[in-house]
């Protein structure tokens, strides 16, 4: 399973979505199927990204937040999805996508990526640590349409979800992204306000 | 338990005078009944952490959303929060009001304290993070708001250091 599929899979679902992804690869092929101001690029501070999405979840409970995560980025930052769990809002989605290796960092590397393996790689099962750390809807696919079927579900849904994709350690075609850090920044809250004002005239705007 | 139920009172109400709608909080001793206030608010949301860096996505998704935050902290989880404020709250001009405990300052007595306190300040400053320090009553009204009015205007973290003087009230002998 390839990402960049997974991601097209559920792009035109994103449209109303507060959108928040890692850096690397996922922001990268994101961009690629088209930018748009409610996706908001998390450049650094690796392992944050659900924390964000937790932030806007429990300010902004009409709108559907995704979180576009990463297997290095959660383990990073482990303890957050006990804090997901806890709070549980059920507008939020994370989906996680687990490639086995740190690729953004290790692709340029001599051997390439093979090197920077995640403990995924050795056993790691993201999915049953979601689960163990009180995320009832946590499930691991491994092809596309189980991937696809799984994610709108959760976007559709009314729950706390997680759902971690086995994915191919592949570069992006292309690491090209014109938009400015602060310029996204900038836009990306107010393109919130803009999914709030058509929440409330019940989408006519 | 010898912290102050007055003066977090104080501080809470100036929290929450200063327009805070939610508040990240990884308890220590000196913030236990500022953690137990928002608890019981019900205009308040709370996130108890795990771990404090957390608290500054939370922070920063909430701003994204329109709210205004505070983060509870011991000076210690200020320090393991770095990475967070820097390549986060920095990063992106996210404003953050730091409400961060003095521990290992004069006349602490625990001495698993005593480390982190040394460099507490030099850490903000090596930041360029705005911060001062609330130690009497009359002053943090004051001293909130104006830290929150920074903050925002900045987009900047902006640190008030809660001192022993403050949060702590020696039991009679």
């Amino acid at each position: 399973m390839k990402r960049i599929d997974c991601l097209q899979a559920i792009y035109p679902r994103l449209e109303d979505c507060a959108v928040v992804t890692i850096m690397g690869a996922v922001a990268a092929e994101l961009y690629s199927l088209g930018h748009r101001p409610n996706f908001f690029y998390l450049e650094h501070a690796m392992g944050l990204a659900s924390s964000i999405g937790l932030g806007i979840a429990l300010a902004r409970p009409d709108c559907k937040v995704v979180v576009l995560d990463g297997d290095g980025s959660v383990l990073m930052n482990l303890g957050g999805l006990t804090t997901l769990a806890r709070y549980a809002p059920r507008n939020l989605v994370h989906l996680v996508f687990d490639n086995q290796v740190l690729l953004s960092v290790g692709g340029g590397a001599p051997g390439g990526h093979q090197w920077f393996t995640t403990a995924t790689s050795t056993g790691t099962d993201l999915a049953a640590v979601a689960r163990g750390a009180g995320i009832r809807r946590a499930q691991l696919v491994e092809d596309l349409d189980d991937f696809t079927e799984a994610a709108l579900d959760a976007i559709r849904g009314d729950e706390l979800a997680c759902v971690v994709a086995r994915v191919e350690a592949e570069m992006p075609a292309s690491f090209h992204m014109d938009v400015h850090m602060l310029e996204n920044r900038f836009e990306f809250p107010r393109a919130l306000q803009r999914i709030q004002a058509k929440t409330a005239t019940g989408g006519r705007t | 338990m010898p912290v102050s139920v007055t003066n977090s009172e104080l501080v809470y109400d100036a929290l929450k005078g200063s327009g805070v709608r939610l508040i990240s909080a990884l308890p220590e001793t000196w913030l236990v009944h500022l953690v137990r206030l928002a608890d019981q608010d019900r205009d308040m949301i709370l996130v108890r952490l795990a771990k404090e860096e957390e608290g500054i996505g939370i922070s920063t998704g909430a701003h994204f959303a329109g709210l205004r935050t505070a983060l509870l902290m011991q000076n210690h989880g200020f320090l393991q929060s770095i990475n967070g404020i820097a390549s986060l709250a920095l990063l992106y001009k996210i404003p953050l009001l730091l409400m961060i405990t003095d521990r290992g300052t004069m006349g602490e007595r625990d001495p698993w304290q005593t480390e982190g306190g040394k460099y507490t300040r030099r850490t903000l400053d090596a930041l360029n993070i705005v911060r001062d320090d609330l130690a009497r009553p009359e002053e943090v009204r004051g001293k909130v708001a104006k830290a929150m009015a920074l903050a925002q205007s900045s987009l900047s973290p902006v640190a008030l250091l809660l001192q022993r003087d403050l949060m702590w009230e020696e039991p009679a002998a």
